[in-house]
């Protein structure tokens, strides 16, 4: 009486295992095979199309949208360097009104204004009326010489520094330059309490010490 | 047609009424109503023999229940509130233009123009404020009827899933209308996201498709708003619906005190 054959249930081939119609050397079953191949083809399959359609939407997280345009706000003889002025510039030219802000701009006033080491002063102010706190357009008021926002309280003063109220950094600014006796604005930028500058953060964001890189700057600005 | 024939005769069952003498006669005629009847039977018979949907609607539907009450009656309001919100969406999106320059003005022409297009704007604004109101009600319910215990807790968890989605829902509907309170409540609304530490400044950048408001700022919330976040809401309130089937509705909490009562009395 011949002995049945013996069969190793964790052998590494087929044929040792005792699959039916297996090949010599062979270790994965073709049903085995077909079953991952279909399942791969599936997931390529879906990933064609999802993984373009998600870059689709989070494209503008990675793309410059604000391009750098300088905008004139007047001749120089239209400022002064103790109170500001009101113009209007417009940041996203594409959506009419809702693109346009109100900056006060002002001559930069050398026995006024914190200068920073190795920052060149700008040879205009130009603040930006995005309250630093959640956004609101805030107001200057020259009998006060104050910012004031209408929304959470927030009061800055002459130079946009935070006085009171919720906001977490200065008022953001925009580059200035002077072409042909002009004044231009061009890119806006931010600054920590200490007036040192950087790159535009959203209202909310921190920038004293470690803040600026729990926000960090992103590629849009 | 087949309907109009008269049915064949049943076996044990002699045509006439067999009384006088006269057992066999010619097929009596069915009458309209017996037609109607047979005809809607045979209908639904056909569609049930195709489908098999008899045992599913009776599971759906022939559930056994506690003793309930009204309040038990808030999570159908909130369906409704949402199908409600889904037939104004879908007749006012025929009219609303997501572009930052026609906005304000196809609004306002749907509450000044359309015929009923007050009437549905208000029905959909309204009904919004109406939808979050009852969800809350009926989270309340679920709450304080200890209805989310084992095996509920799934549902729970879904129904919270619900209520961030309807809040989202709220948020991204809440700028369309393009007036100076919607955009500035969106401005802010967005900067509050902005202020999460790291992930923060990337999802407002998503949410305003850049640093500004921009011009795929209003068609990027209206996408979210009437076709993604919608329907997320649909395949959840179905998982949701389905674990209310699957589980049962959960009695009052004070039936249990008086089945302890009633049992003490049988000792």
């Amino acid at each position: 009486m011949a002995d049945p054959p013996k069969f190793d249930k964790k052998s590494r081939y087929t044929e040792g295992r005792g699959t039916a119609g297996a090949f010599e050397g062979e270790t994965v079953t073709r049903r085995r095979l077909m079953e991952g191949g279909a399942q791969l083809a599936g997931l390529v399959a879906v990933s064609a199309f999802a993984l373009p359609a998600l870059g689709f939407a989070l494209g503008p997280i990675f793309e410059d949208t604000i391009p750098t345009r300088w905008q004139d706000v007047g001749p120089e003889g239209d400022f002064n360097d103790e109170s500001y002025v009101a113009r209007v510039i417009n940041i996203v030219p594409e959506v009419g009104d809702p693109g346009k802000t109100t900056v006060y701009v002002r001559r930069f006033n050398r026995e006024r204004d914190t200068t920073v080491e190795g920052q060149e002063p700008q040879p205009y102010v130009a603040i930006s009326t995005r309250c630093a706190h959640v956004g609101c357009p805030v107001r200057y008021i020259q009998a006060s010489q104050k910012f004031v926002c209408p929304c959470h309280g927030g009061v800055y003063g002459f130079q946009g520094e935070v006085e009171g109220g919720p906001p977490v950094r200065p008022l953001d600014r925009f580059y200035t330059r002077v072409a042909a006796g002009r004044v231009e604005i061009g890119d806006r930028f931010s600054l920590n309490s200490h007036f040192e500058r950087f790159s535009p953060r959203d209202p909310s964001n921190h920038l004293d010490g470690l803040w600026q890189y729990i926000y960090p700057s992103r590629p849009t600005t | 047609m087949k309907l109009l024939r008269p049915s064949p005769p049943r076996p044990g069952r002699d045509r006439g009424n067999g009384r006088d003498g006269q057992g066999v006669g010619p097929p009596t005629k069915p009458t309209a109503k017996e037609q109607a009847v047979e005809g809607a039977a045979s209908a639904i018979g056909w569609l049930d023999e195709r489908t098999g949907a008899s045992p599913i609607l009776r599971f759906l539907l022939y559930r056994k229940t506690p003793y309930t009450n009204w309040y038990y009656t808030l999570g159908s309001a909130t369906l409704f509130a949402f199908l409600s919100q889904a037939v104004t969406g879908v007749f006012l999106a025929m009219y609303y233009e997501p572009d930052p320059t026609r906005a304000y003005e196809s609004a306002s022409h749907i509450t000044n123009e359309v015929f009923l297009g007050e009437f549905v704007r208000g029905m959909h604004k309204w009904g919004s404020t109406v939808m979050i109101i009852l969800i809350f009600l009926h989270m309340g319910r679920t709450f304080f009827f200890g209805a989310y215990k084992y095996p509920r807790e799934l549902n729970w968890i879904i129904g919270v899933v619900l209520l961030v989605l309807v809040l989202m829902m709220g948020l991204t509907g809440y700028l369309l209308p393009f007036d100076q309170r919607s955009f500035w409540a969106t401005v802010v609304a967005v900067n509050l996201n902005a202020s999460g530490p790291i992930v923060g400044p990337y999802l407002a950048d998503f949410l305003r498709a850049g640093a500004e408001f921009g011009p795929t700022t209003i068609s990027r919330f209206y996408a979210l708003h009437m076709l993604l976040i919608p329907g997320l809401i649909i395949a959840l309130i179905g998982a949701h619906l389905y674990l209310v089937v699957k589980l049962g509705t959960t009695a009052p909490p004070w039936l249990k005190a008086e089945k302890k009562d009633l049992l003490k009395e049988e000792v």
